[in-house]
């Protein structure tokens, strides 16, 4: 039992926040709670703190809209936030779909598809700055917010709220992608948020650190990671986590059997290192 | 021999730097070729979705284009509604894709005076400002579309008694009036015919949900769906306002190949000739 929660605590916890941030929302529609009120594009906490989607806001923004004094306040306390705890926690701790796409993940490697030997990853990694420049482009061109014309996210995110109607479709559409065409296909190649909040995450101040002298190369965490390009440093140097694509999901954190790895605050652990 | 290699050499460090700007130039240009047929079937996707204008919007809605470019979709007005009048676009309603909208067969807008649905947007693309009378929240000032009655299929232009609508307008006696009229038909009984008068019609429904016959024969439409336009060029010459829209008019000239002539020429000249 004590090792179960060792190697899966950080697991746990997002799930525990994942579903439960859905049911505070849910509840919002449909019993009137008042915690926490509207979806992932826009919200109120008790009714009073105000949240809003930055990248929404952005389309917004390029689509020509005027932007209202509120949601301003509610992007500048989103960007502070996920400044302070890494960006693409969102992906990680909050978003719904990654519940979705690790799931795939897990089946992949369970039923060995990993494994199969001559298949290359057709796409590149950065497809997602394409796909966030392009809605830009977009946005501009057709004057609304593109991308949420099509986002899966809050297609899904909406849906268990306010009702699915074909929004199952997107879940099984992006499922199935990530299980058979491309590994970690949506969140690690195509998503444009998840690129919005890579680029939001490289200022971050909570990292991940590796400390080269345990580790024993066993590259367990490179294996578990959903961006495992971000891991250059394993068995190399003791740094931080630098790219802003790491979730802060922390499953290297949990299979790392040497203690190599670990949460840190980023100015910290580099004042720890000058000071060795 | 050993004159060659080096030369061999030589050429190959001049060629190595090349085909790596040859391959990023390549890559480039396959990003843009993926981004341009992407971005044209999301464009398409945008434009169709854009196009679905028997939309009707909750009140204090800015015009549509300017709704769609600022509304988040954040589902708070629908989760302000008492009655669960308003809905999110969910996929397969064919509407743009999160946005709040209602049907007002199945529940029309109450007209709240406290207008609940409108305070709480994020975003202003319900806008308070439209609904203040003399600094008060106003609902019979919303403009969620206009009532129109289908004649042939309404009950009461037969001359059967039917006043449904009229006792459900909540603005009864000014939106809906009704006219009496002689039955020639049978030459003793009176038409009472409802008629929606637009200036004062909110839109909300409710003559809609109220009538009797099997598919409505009042229902709400948004209002530029429904109505006309007479344009600056039909003036009501008794009423001294409406002359003011002569200032708008402008000339147009529709050239032809017969305004190469004066009109008189043009009769007198060759209309004569090509008669004999």
């Amino acid at each position: 039992m004590k090792t179960l929660w060792n190697n899966y605590r950080y697991l746990i916890l997002r799930r525990i926040s994942q579903i439960s941030i859905l049911v505070l929302y849910f509840g919002a529609n449909a019993w009137g709670w008042k915690i926490l009120q509207g979806n992932l594009s826009s919200s109120k906490i008790l009714g009073l703190i105000p949240m809003s989607d930055p990248y929404a806001v952005l389309q917004m923004l390029f689509a020509g809209a005027v932007l209202a004094g509120d949601l301003l306040l509610g992007v500048a306390i989103i960007v502070v936030f996920y400044m302070l705890i890494g960006g693409r926690a969102f992906c990680s701790w909050v978003c719904p779909i990654n519940m979705i796409t690790d799931l795939a993940n897990y089946l992949r490697e369970k039923t060995g598809i990993n494994k199969v030997k001559g298949i290359k990853q057709p796409a590149s990694r950065n497809l997602r700055y394409w796909v966030l420049g392009l809605s830009l482009i977009i946005s501009t061109l057709m004057g609304v917010a593109a991308f949420e014309f099509i986002s899966p996210i809050s297609m899904v995110h909406r849906g268990i709220v306010f009702g699915l109607g074909f929004g199952w479709a997107a879940m099984l559409v992006i499922f199935l992608f990530d299980l058979f065409v491309l590994k970690n296909g949506w969140c690690g190649h195509i998503c444009p948020l998840g690129g919005f909040y890579s680029i939001i995450g490289r200022f971050s101040l909570i990292r991940v650190h590796h400390d080269a002298e345990k580790c024993t190369g066993c590259m367990d965490c490179k294996v578990v990671c959903p961006e495992n390009q971000v891991l250059s440093m394993i068995n190399k140097e003791s740094l931080p986590v630098l790219s802003g694509e790491c979730t802060n999901c922390a499953r290297c954190i949990e299979v790392c059997n040497d203690d190599a790895l670990g949460f840190s605050i980023k100015n910290l652990s580099k004042n720890n290192k000058t000071g060795e | 021999m050993s004159s060659i290699n080096p030369q061999k050499e030589e050429r190959k460090m001049k060629k190595e730097p090349e085909s790596d700007r040859r391959k990023f130039i390549l890559n480039m240009a396959r990003g843009v070729g993926i981004a341009t047929l992407s971005g044209f079937i999301w464009s398409a996707y945008v434009d169709e979705a854009k196009a679905s204008q028997l939309t009707l919007r909750p009140p204090g809605a800015l015009k549509e284009e300017d709704f769609l470019k600022t509304c988040i979709k954040c589902g708070l007005c629908v989760e302000a509604c008492p009655y669960d009048t308003l809905l999110l676009a969910k996929p397969g309603d064919d509407k743009p894709l999160g946005t709040p909208y209602f049907i007002p067969r199945d529940v029309p807008c109450y007209m709240c005076t406290d207008i609940p649905c409108v305070p709480v947007c994020p975003t202003e693309a319900l806008d308070k400002n439209s609904l203040m009378t003399d600094g008060k929240l106003d609902i019979n000032i919303a403009d969620m579309g206009v009532a129109v009655i289908d004649d042939q299929s309404c009950i009461a232009f037969w001359g059967i008694q039917c006043d449904a609508c009229y006792r459900a307008c909540p603005i009864l006696g000014e939106a809906i009036t009704v006219e009496y009229s002689k039955n020639e038909r049978t030459g003793k009984h009176a038409f009472l015919k409802p008629i929606v008068h637009a200036d004062k019609c909110t839109g909300c429904g409710m003559c809609e949900q109220a009538c009797v016959t099997e598919k409505a024969a009042i229902f709400v439409l948004p209002r530029e769906v429904a109505l006309g336009r007479a344009g600056d060029y039909y003036i009501k010459g008794w009423d001294k306002d409406d002359e003011k829209r002569l200032k708008n008019a402008k000339e147009i000239k529709t050239t032809t190949e017969i305004s190469k002539r004066k009109a008189q020429d043009k009769l007198n000249g060759d209309f004569l000739e090509d008669m004999y």
